[in-house]
This record gives structure tokens, sequence and C-alpha cells, in this order.
């Protein structure tokens, strides 16, 4: 598996930019040649990488959020989201359907939405240092 | 995007429009809240039919109506959702909550 192409995007964790990444990060993806429906998978999950990033790991603050996107021979799609923020301290409990930590118009599904859009997702998270979250996903494309 | 209110004696309709994430979904929130507790409706319904994409805000968005309609005894109909919007609303049990319903289709003739 040889990557393709790669780009790296640093944006403000301001919610305004939640659409942005979702556009530039699938106009990239876009050379892989992806059915709607693809792009849709992913733009949803990137969304809720990109929002628990300004919701919960920058809450009180402005910070940066990191997103490298790699394009891989297979039609693999890697997107790595990153953080400087405050880190999940129970990334298994986060993780869980319907568990928020803000409650209220939160509806806690961030990481199941993630899971049901991708192949496969990572967390890696450190109490303080940040969190790295990495979305793959499998582009079979409209040509098959 | 801003959702057009429609109002009748018994029910506010929101007329949601374009992209819902956490962003957007807060004006959209403070839209709709404004009707619902100016008219307290027995029916909100929630129409889809303009929106073009959704993340996990939308089913927030749709739990906190539902939470803010039942306080007086109203229900909520969410309608002309996609495939797509459909199934992830059933994947979070929002019909436990509310009535989903798909797009309808128009026929010519």
């Amino acid at each position: 598996m040889n990557i393709l192409n790669e780009m790296r995007l640093t944006v403000d964790s301001r919610s305004v930019n939640e659409s942005y990444v979702r556009v530039a990060v699938s106009a990239f993806a876009a050379q892989l040649d992806p059915t709607v429906e693809e792009i849709s998978d992913l733009k949803t999950a990137l969304s809720e990488a990109v929002t628990n990033c300004i919701v919960h790991a920058y809450p009180e603050s402005v910070g940066r959020i990191h997103i490298i996107t790699q394009l891989f021979d297979s039609g693999l799609v890697r997107v790595k989201i990153r953080d400087r923020g405050c880190g999940i301290p129970d990334v298994k409990q986060a993780r869980e359907p319907l568990w928020s930590s803000l409650g209220g118009e939160r509806a806690g599904l961030g990481f199941a939405v993630m899971e049901s859009f991708c192949d496969k997702i990572r967390v890696y998270s450190n109490a303080g240092r940040g969190t790295v979250i990495t979305l793959e996903k499998t582009i079979q494309g409209r040509g098959q | 995007m801003l959702p057009e209110i429609i109002i009748t004696p018994i029910s506010v309709t929101a007329m949601l429009r374009g992209e819902i994430d956490h962003h957007s979904a807060a004006a959209m929130r403070a839209a709709i809240d404004d009707a619902l507790r100016s008219q307290r409706p027995s029916l909100l319904r929630l129409d889809f039919s303009g929106v073009t994409f959704i993340d996990s805000s939308a089913i927030g968005l749709v739990m906190g109506r539902y939470r803010l309609t039942k306080e007086h005894g109203g229900r909520v109909q969410v309608c002309n959702l996609n495939e797509r919007f459909y199934r992830m609303m059933r994947m979070a049990g929002l019909e436990k909550l509310a009535q989903l319903s798909l797009k309808e289709l128009r026929m010519n003739g």
C-alpha cells in the first residue's frame, strides 16, 4: 500500500471552521473518485471528530486543530485529527453511545457515528496533553 | 441558515435548511425555542426537506426540542428525512421520542 498524496490543515478550534474542514478534506479525497455516499460518510465522521476538539478539548479557549489527510493507492483515506487540549480521561467511557460529559444538547453519539461511518477508528489520548483520533475509510469509488 | 417558522393555532413547523452541525445548530435551536416558548404548541414539526448535511448535533437538536415540547404536553414529528438522516436518527433511537418520516416524493400528473 503506497501513499499517493497528503494534505495538512491547521485551523483554530472555532465552530465556524467545522464546515470548512469537511469541505477541504472531502475535496482533497475526491481524487479517489468516491461515491456521494462515501464522501458523506467521511464528512459526517470528520465533523464529529472536529466538533469534539472544539467542544471538549478546548472548552474555555481557542486552540489549534491539526488535520492530516492521507490517500493511498488501495483507496484508503486516513484522516488524523490532533489537538493539544485537555485529553479524554476515560476513552472507553467516552466511546460509549449516549454517554456525554456535557449532556444537554450533546447527544453523546460522536464516537458511535464515527464508528458507524468509518471502517476503523483509533483514539489515543493523554490527559492534559491532547488527543489524536485516526479515521480510516476505504473508498470503493464510482468506477466499481 | 435560520429556519423558517410556520405557526398555526395548534402547531409550530420549523423548515430547517442547509447543514446542521454543532455550529449551525445553535442559531436554529434559539429560533425554534423562541417559537416553542411563546406558542406552546401541541405539535412541533421539524421539516428536514431543505437540509443537506447532518451530524450528531442534529440528533441533539431533536432530543432537546423533544424535551422542551414534552414539558407542556406536546409531541414532535420529524419529517422529510432522506434515507441517510432517517438511518442516523433510528440509530440514535429517536423513533422512541418523535414520529420520524421519510421524504415524500411528488409524482407528476
